[in-house]
């Protein structure tokens, strides 16, 4: 690639990566994402910007990404399959690589049942397989999924993909991963670690395929804020697995906001120590202020 | 009706290879869509026998999507199935995968390709009718459906395309916009034409599930 992002760099040196999140406002005054864009700055390699996640209408990933890259701020621009079929999903990825963005990420989506438009039709044309094996192909080969030749620059994207050792069917997990590195996946983000035991023997499985000399993965982190928190990610939240003993510890706290912090500390620093994981992606769902708090007191902040 | 077209046959041979077949058929749409009736059913017998695929036997389902009913048939039929390497369903989706259910063991292969819901102009002759989007909305447009015969879906056409009558994207196709303007003018009910239709919800298409009892 041509022009390769900071997040690639980091990686394909073998450093270790962290990337944050930044959910995008539900409006368009870009104050708020600039705000929380400004105190994360230098506390991550790079930042996801959300595509509408939860189906909840909020600004786009794009202009998201656009406003970070004015700050200097590195995007992991995310697109999701639910809301764009294919002819918009191919036209977004060259109108960011335009402006400047060089990571993306692409899911399929979460169902638009979910958000606060539950009559949308969704649109789901493409999965997150398919869509990482078309951005693939037209980077690499410069053809679009028609066949048709793209004819003014291809785009040089870091292409990334979302992975959950946690869902089931359990025994298909590391396949479902392997088949995400065979369609051209570079970065995998996975769903928020908190049962480390799960995630041990999913890398163990990882590492015994060296898959992870294949891709490079961040462990998702996300530090718990509260009780109702923990409880709605850990009963209503599909995919999500918090151990009773989290629970526990977050039921019996009189200050939950540092017993949540404590929580994501000692997770980050057990990811650091398992092989094969090549950085954290922290998501901390209303709460990024603890971001510069949890980087800098786990050793992680990135060399500027 | 659910409207069917038999797979060419070289495909259906292909989809069975080598080794022997149990052909499923339908007593309903598959009958009258003459894709998969007794008539079908004996002549799909008869051209794969002749390709030297062994037919280990056969039965016409009533109908195929009904689950408890298809275990009974199955049961007359139980050696001809032990012999089989594979089943060949000629009814719709429905019929194949509830056939599937039955048989985890084996493959189940479908015959058809299941295309809408639809009317029979005359035999051999369909028109898509529904989209199954579940909440109907005809009383809107005069009687006709703009979400499923518009390849729009639009609520608020005509689109700009339409020419005489016919639709931009195929010339066969009458334009249902073109259908639904005329009958409501013809009835002077120009407020309905004149109602912005809201978005649709399509949350009711994605019912996954109905009980008619509580």
């Amino acid at each position: 690639m041509s022009s390769r992002s900071n997040l690639e760099k980091v990686l394909s040196n073998g450093g270790f990566a962290v990337t944050a999140e930044i959910g995008p406002p539900k409006g368009c005054d870009p104050i708020k994402i600039k705000e929380k864009a400004s105190f994360l700055a230098g506390y991550a390699h790079a930042f996801n910007v959300t595509d509408n996640q939860t189906a909840v209408v909020r600004l786009s990933s794009l202009g998201g990404s656009v406003i970070l890259l004015g700050m200097g701020l590195e995007p992991v621009m995310q697109m999701s399959c639910r809301d764009r079929n294919r002819i918009a999903l191919q036209s977004d990825v060259l109108g960011a690589v335009s402006v400047g963005v060089r990571n993306m990420l692409f899911v399929t989506g979460d169902h638009q049942c979910f958000g606060n438009h539950p009559g949308a039709k969704g649109v789901f044309d493409l999965d997150s397989l398919q869509l990482i094996q078309v951005v693939k192909s037209m980077r690499d080969d410069g053809v679009f999924l028609s066949g048709d030749r793209i004819l003014a620059g291809n785009p040089d994207v870091f292409i990334g993909g979302a992975a959950n050792p946690f869902a089931g069917p359990v025994e298909f997990r590391v396949d479902r991963l392997e088949k995400k590195i065979n369609a051209g996946v570079d970065f995998i983000q996975t769903q928020s670690v908190f049962n480390l035991d799960r995630f041990n023997v999913w890398m163990d499985e990882v590492r015994s395929r060296g898959l992870d000399k294949k891709v490079h993965i961040l462990a998702g982190v996300t530090p718990l804020k509260s009780l109702k928190m923990t409880e709605r990610m850990k009963f209503h939240v599909p995919g999500v697995d918090i151990p009773d003993e989290i629970y526990e510890k977050m039921k019996k706290t009189s200050d939950p906001k540092e017993t949540g912090y404590e929580i994501a500390f000692d997770l980050v620093n057990e990811i650091k120590k398992i092989r094969g994981v090549h950085g954290v992606h922290i998501t901390a769902l209303f709460w990024e202020e603890i971001i510069p708090k949890l980087v800098e007191a786990s050793g992680l902040l990135p060399r500027s | 009706m659910i409207i069917t077209k038999q797979r060419d046959l070289d495909s259906i041979v292909e989809l069975v290879s080598a080794g022997s077949v149990f052909i499923v058929g339908c007593s309903e749409c598959a009958t009258l869509c003459e894709t998969g009736g007794e008539k079908e059913v004996l002549k799909m017998k008869k051209d794969l026998e002749l390709r030297n695929i062994e037919v280990t036997g056969w039965v016409i389902l009533d109908p195929a999507c009904n689950l408890q009913n298809d275990k009974r048939l199955f049961r007359e039929h139980k050696d001809e199935l032990d012999k089989a390497d594979r089943i060949l369903v000629l009814a719709c989706g429905n019929g194949v995968q509830t056939v599937a259910e039955i048989f985890d063991d084996i493959d189940v292969i479908p015959g058809t390709d299941t295309l809408f819901l639809g009317e029979t102009k005359r035999i051999g002759d369909f028109k898509k009718m529904c989209n199954l989007c579940g909440e109907c909305i005809v009383y809107l447009f005069g009687g006709f459906c703009p979400i499923s015969r518009c390849p729009k879906g639009m609520l608020n056409g005509p689109c700009g395309g339409s020419v005489d009558g016919k639709c931009e994207v195929d010339k066969d196709v009458e334009c249902v916009w073109d259908l639904i303007v005329k009958r409501l003018m013809k009835r002077d009910e120009r407020d309905k034409l004149m109602r912005i239709n809201p978005p649709k919800d399509w949350s009711k298409s994605t019912e996954m599930f109905w009980r008619s009892y509580r």
